[in-house]
């Protein structure tokens, strides 16, 4: 990888296209875990490239290619998303209801490890794109608060309080509360 | 101390990046309640990590359609740095000529002045 990038620093476009062939479908993952839509991730993916090879020049190598597409991908989705929220005041939300995965209704969401996984793969599809952007970065991604706040165009602090929200919401749906019990957000 | 009170530090906590105080480890030592939300938050972050493994099966044709577009991205810009050279070109050509002309209108008026004063 560290080779690739390099002949793509220095303008060899063949190392360029395998660098993409390489990591598309990270950066396709992130980018629809991101957006929620598949037409939305290929759209950010794309643009998300575009910036990359015209930024590469930029890319001091300190960092994994990786951790610097997964920057771009979030720039991008960001981006695609506020422009969205332009024309679709609905998806982004924080108030927005969140749909109902409580297991005991549906009993295929019940029990084991795996389904664990399914039921959180529902949870952070329902959570406002906002939110889900932040946890999405910092809980699978591992970027630092930092990064994430310049690539969403929010301070740190406000990342922390999504980071915060967002978590608490998965937490509510992944193990929800028996009735009567309260729980603070 | 409430358990509302722990919410953020027991999440703090479970990820690594905080601490409890002395007072906030007492109550967590005696409450079932945030011992539990621990546990979940620690549960919750394990699971959140595994799917960083998970990649998504693209849909055919993206890989195909992001290095076209690239390609294409390539050729605008090529394109441009070809008009923006010609454009160099011509305004060069353009202000060598204006310069060729007002030194040639200098030397005719500076003979013109010469011819009248030897007259």
């Amino acid at each position: 990888m560290t080779d690739l990038v390099t002949a793509a620093r220095d303008g060899d476009r063949e190392a360029f296209d395998e660098l993409v062939r390489v990591t598309h479908a990270d950066t396709y993952t992130l980018a629809y875990r991101l957006t929620g839509d598949e037409e939305d991730a290929r759209d950010v993916v794309q643009e998300a490239y575009l910036r990359a090879y015209r930024g590469l020049k930029r890319f001091r190598g300190d960092a994994q290619f990786s951790t610097w597409m997964y920057r771009i991908t979030a720039n991008c989705a960001a981006t695609h998303l506020g422009r969205r929220q332009r024309h679709r005041h609905d998806e982004l939300d924080e108030a927005a209801a969140v749909p109902d995965v409580h297991p005991d209704h549906d009993p295929q969401l019940r029990a084991d490890a795996d389904d664990l996984r399914g039921r959180l793969r529902v949870a952070l599809e329902s959570l406002p794109p906002r939110l889900r952007a932040v946890v999405v970065l910092r809980d699978i991604y591992d970027l630092p608060h930092e990064a994430i706040a310049a690539e969403l165009g929010i301070s740190e602090s406000a990342a922390k309080v999504r980071l915060h929200r967002a978590r608490n919401k998965l937490r509510d749906q992944l193990f929800p509360r028996r009735d009567g019990e309260s729980r603070a957000v | 101390m409430q358990c509302e009170d722990l919410t953020e530090a027991l999440a703090a906590t479970s990820e690594g990046s905080g601490h409890l105080g002395r007072n906030e480890r007492r109550h967590v030592e005696r409450c079932l309640r945030c011992q539990a939300e621990i546990v979940q938050y620690r549960k919750l972050l394990r699971v959140m990590r595994t799917l960083r493994t998970d990649v998504l099966e693209p849909a055919p044709g993206l890989l195909a359609d992001i290095l076209a577009n690239l390609e294409e991205s390539g050729e605008r810009h090529a394109i441009r740095s070809i008009l923006s050279g010609r454009r160099i070109a011509y305004l060069g050509g353009l202000a060598a000529a204006t310069a060729a002309g007002a030194a040639g209108a200098i030397v005719f008026a500076s003979r013109t002045r010469r011819t009248r004063l030897a007259g």
